[in-house]
Protein backbone atom coordinates (compact mmCIF):
# COMPACT_ATOMS: atom_id res chain seq x y z
CA UNK A 1 0.00 0.00 0.00
CA UNK A 2 2.50 2.32 0.88
CA UNK A 3 4.59 1.78 -2.07
CA UNK A 4 1.81 2.54 -4.69
CA UNK A 5 1.25 5.66 -2.76
CA UNK A 6 4.80 6.39 -3.19
CA UNK A 7 5.10 5.41 -6.77
CA UNK A 8 1.87 7.94 -7.37
CA UNK A 9 4.03 10.55 -5.81
CA UNK A 10 7.17 9.47 -8.40
CA UNK A 11 4.94 9.75 -11.31
CA UNK A 12 3.17 12.72 -10.49
CA UNK A 13 6.73 14.65 -9.89
CA UNK A 14 8.19 13.24 -13.00
CA UNK A 15 5.61 14.83 -15.40
CA UNK A 16 7.22 17.91 -16.83
CA UNK A 17 5.93 21.28 -16.03
CA UNK A 18 3.71 22.28 -19.66
CA UNK A 19 3.27 25.36 -21.25
CA UNK A 20 0.00 25.89 -20.03
CA UNK A 21 1.57 25.63 -16.30
CA UNK A 22 3.70 28.88 -17.18
CA UNK A 23 1.12 30.36 -19.64
CA UNK A 24 -2.04 29.92 -17.66
CA UNK A 25 -0.37 31.73 -14.62
CA UNK A 26 1.23 34.34 -16.04
CA UNK A 27 -1.92 35.60 -18.49
CA UNK A 28 -4.21 35.62 -15.51
CA UNK A 29 -2.35 37.63 -13.69
CA UNK A 30 -2.04 40.18 -16.26
CA UNK A 31 -5.57 40.13 -17.52
CA UNK A 32 -7.88 38.90 -13.90
CA UNK A 33 -9.48 35.26 -15.23
CA UNK A 34 -7.87 35.06 -18.73
CA UNK A 35 -5.68 32.56 -17.35
CA UNK A 36 -8.99 30.25 -17.49
CA UNK A 37 -10.40 31.54 -20.41
CA UNK A 38 -7.27 29.99 -21.55
CA UNK A 39 -7.90 26.59 -20.38
CA UNK A 40 -11.99 27.16 -21.99
CA UNK A 41 -12.86 27.36 -18.94
CA UNK A 42 -15.22 30.76 -20.04
CA UNK A 43 -17.58 31.21 -17.23
CA UNK A 44 -15.16 30.79 -14.80
CA UNK A 45 -12.90 32.96 -16.43
CA UNK A 46 -15.78 35.62 -17.15
CA UNK A 47 -17.03 36.13 -13.50
CA UNK A 48 -13.50 36.08 -11.99
CA UNK A 49 -12.70 39.03 -14.80
CA UNK A 50 -15.87 41.05 -13.90
CA UNK A 51 -15.45 40.65 -10.15
CA UNK A 52 -11.71 41.39 -9.66
CA UNK A 53 -12.03 44.19 -12.58
CA UNK A 54 -15.01 45.62 -10.85
CA UNK A 55 -13.88 45.71 -7.55
CA UNK A 56 -10.74 47.24 -8.52
CA UNK A 57 -12.56 49.94 -11.01
CA UNK A 58 -14.71 50.81 -7.94
CA UNK A 59 -11.89 51.41 -5.39
CA UNK A 60 -10.59 54.25 -7.69
CA UNK A 61 -13.51 55.54 -8.46
CA UNK A 62 -14.22 55.80 -4.83
CA UNK A 63 -10.44 57.75 -4.92
CA UNK A 64 -8.94 55.10 -3.27
CA UNK A 65 -4.66 55.32 -3.29
CA UNK A 66 -2.22 52.77 -5.07
CA UNK A 67 0.59 51.92 -3.72
CA UNK A 68 3.81 52.29 -5.50
CA UNK A 69 6.92 49.98 -4.59
CA UNK A 70 8.47 51.21 -1.87
CA UNK A 71 11.04 50.19 1.18
CA UNK A 72 9.39 52.23 3.89
CA UNK A 73 6.51 51.55 6.31
CA UNK A 74 5.08 47.57 6.36
CA UNK A 75 1.94 48.10 5.41
CA UNK A 76 3.12 50.28 2.39
CA UNK A 77 4.94 47.54 1.78
CA UNK A 78 2.24 44.96 1.93
CA UNK A 79 -0.57 47.44 -0.21
CA UNK A 80 1.87 47.98 -2.76
CA UNK A 81 2.29 43.45 -3.00
CA UNK A 82 -1.42 43.48 -2.74
CA UNK A 83 -1.99 46.11 -5.65
CA UNK A 84 0.31 44.48 -7.87
CA UNK A 85 -1.73 40.90 -7.86
CA UNK A 86 -3.71 43.29 -10.39
CA UNK A 87 -1.21 42.77 -13.02
CA UNK A 88 -2.57 44.55 -16.03
CA UNK A 89 -4.69 47.18 -13.62
CA UNK A 90 -1.92 47.87 -12.26
CA UNK A 91 0.15 48.77 -14.54
CA UNK A 92 -2.72 50.75 -16.28
CA UNK A 93 -3.30 52.71 -13.54
CA UNK A 94 0.40 53.96 -12.76
CA UNK A 95 0.75 54.59 -16.18
CA UNK A 96 -2.45 56.95 -17.13
CA UNK A 97 -1.15 58.33 -12.88
CA UNK A 98 -4.87 57.45 -11.31
CA UNK A 99 -5.31 56.51 -7.73
CA UNK A 100 -2.98 59.70 -6.23
CA UNK A 101 -5.63 60.59 -4.44
CA UNK A 102 -5.47 61.79 -0.35
CA UNK A 103 -7.42 59.81 1.53
CA UNK A 104 -9.40 62.22 2.92
CA UNK A 105 -12.49 60.72 3.84
CA UNK A 106 -14.04 56.33 4.95
CA UNK A 107 -14.90 55.60 1.60
CA UNK A 108 -11.73 56.85 -0.21
CA UNK A 109 -9.91 54.34 2.39
CA UNK A 110 -12.37 51.72 1.54
CA UNK A 111 -11.29 52.24 -2.04
CA UNK A 112 -7.91 51.99 -1.18
CA UNK A 113 -8.93 48.48 0.06
CA UNK A 114 -10.91 47.54 -2.46
CA UNK A 115 -7.78 47.53 -4.72
CA UNK A 116 -6.06 45.60 -2.38
CA UNK A 117 -8.07 42.98 -2.00
CA UNK A 118 -8.95 42.78 -6.30
CA UNK A 119 -5.28 42.23 -6.57
CA UNK A 120 -5.38 39.31 -3.55
CA UNK A 121 -8.06 37.73 -4.84
CA UNK A 122 -6.43 37.64 -8.26
CA UNK A 123 -3.75 36.07 -6.38
CA UNK A 124 -6.31 33.59 -5.95
CA UNK A 125 -7.23 33.06 -9.34
CA UNK A 126 -3.73 32.87 -10.43
CA UNK A 127 -3.74 29.98 -8.15
CA UNK A 128 -6.39 28.37 -9.66
CA UNK A 129 -5.83 28.75 -12.82
CA UNK A 130 -2.44 27.01 -12.05
CA UNK A 131 -3.84 24.11 -10.20
CA UNK A 132 -6.19 23.39 -13.49
CA UNK A 133 -3.66 23.43 -15.63
CA UNK A 134 -1.35 21.02 -13.87
CA UNK A 135 -4.53 18.79 -13.66
CA UNK A 136 -5.12 19.35 -10.24
CA UNK A 137 -8.19 20.80 -10.37
CA UNK A 138 -11.02 20.19 -13.21
CA UNK B 1 -15.89 60.06 -12.27
CA UNK B 2 -16.18 59.54 -8.41
CA UNK B 3 -18.01 57.17 -6.49
CA UNK B 4 -19.38 57.69 -2.64
CA UNK B 5 -20.80 54.06 -1.20
CA UNK B 6 -22.20 54.52 2.15
CA UNK B 7 -20.80 51.76 4.58
CA UNK B 8 -23.14 48.79 4.17
CA UNK B 9 -23.20 48.93 0.11
CA UNK B 10 -19.14 49.12 0.16
CA UNK B 11 -19.65 46.48 2.44
CA UNK B 12 -22.01 44.68 0.22
CA UNK B 13 -20.60 45.04 -3.03
CA UNK B 14 -17.20 43.76 -1.27
CA UNK B 15 -19.05 40.39 0.01
CA UNK B 16 -20.66 40.18 -3.81
CA UNK B 17 -17.26 39.87 -5.79
CA UNK B 18 -15.26 38.66 -3.06
CA UNK B 19 -17.39 35.35 -2.56
CA UNK B 20 -18.02 35.01 -6.49
CA UNK B 21 -13.86 34.85 -6.57
CA UNK B 22 -13.88 32.26 -3.34
CA UNK B 23 -17.10 30.38 -4.69
CA UNK B 24 -15.14 29.63 -7.76
CA UNK B 25 -11.49 29.21 -6.60
CA UNK B 26 -12.26 26.88 -3.72
CA UNK B 27 -14.32 24.23 -4.87
CA UNK B 28 -14.76 22.00 -7.43
CA UNK B 29 -18.58 21.39 -9.37
CA UNK B 30 -20.45 24.09 -10.12
CA UNK B 31 -23.15 23.14 -8.04
CA UNK B 32 -20.66 23.03 -4.89
CA UNK B 33 -18.75 27.05 -6.40
CA UNK B 34 -22.54 28.47 -5.90
CA UNK B 35 -23.24 26.38 -2.82
CA UNK B 36 -19.86 28.20 -1.44
CA UNK B 37 -20.04 31.61 -2.92
CA UNK B 38 -23.72 31.59 -1.15
CA UNK B 39 -22.06 30.62 1.83
CA UNK B 40 -19.29 33.18 1.98
CA UNK B 41 -21.84 36.04 1.04
CA UNK B 42 -24.12 35.44 4.00
CA UNK B 43 -20.92 34.93 6.15
CA UNK B 44 -19.64 38.08 5.11
CA UNK B 45 -22.94 39.97 5.44
CA UNK B 46 -23.84 38.43 8.47
CA UNK B 47 -20.61 39.33 10.01
CA UNK B 48 -21.06 42.71 9.25
CA UNK B 49 -24.81 42.85 10.81
CA UNK B 50 -23.77 41.00 13.83
CA UNK B 51 -20.65 43.80 14.34
CA UNK B 52 -22.84 46.20 13.60
CA UNK B 53 -25.47 45.84 16.63
CA UNK B 54 -22.37 44.61 18.73
CA UNK B 55 -20.76 48.10 18.26
CA UNK B 56 -24.34 49.84 18.72
CA UNK B 57 -24.65 47.61 22.16
CA UNK B 58 -20.82 48.33 23.01
CA UNK B 59 -21.87 52.20 22.38
CA UNK B 60 -24.88 52.17 24.63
Amino acid sequence: MANSTTEKTRVGAAQPASMMAVLAPAVGWLIPGAGHMIQKRWIRGLLLFISITTLFLLGLAMQGRIYKANGGDILDILGFVGDVGSGGLYILTLALDWGQGAIAFATADYGTKFMIVAGLLNFIAVADAYHIAIGKKR
Amino acid sequence: MTITLNHFSAAAVFALFASIVFGITHRETTRDMVRYGLYCFAMFLGGVLVAGWAMWVLRR
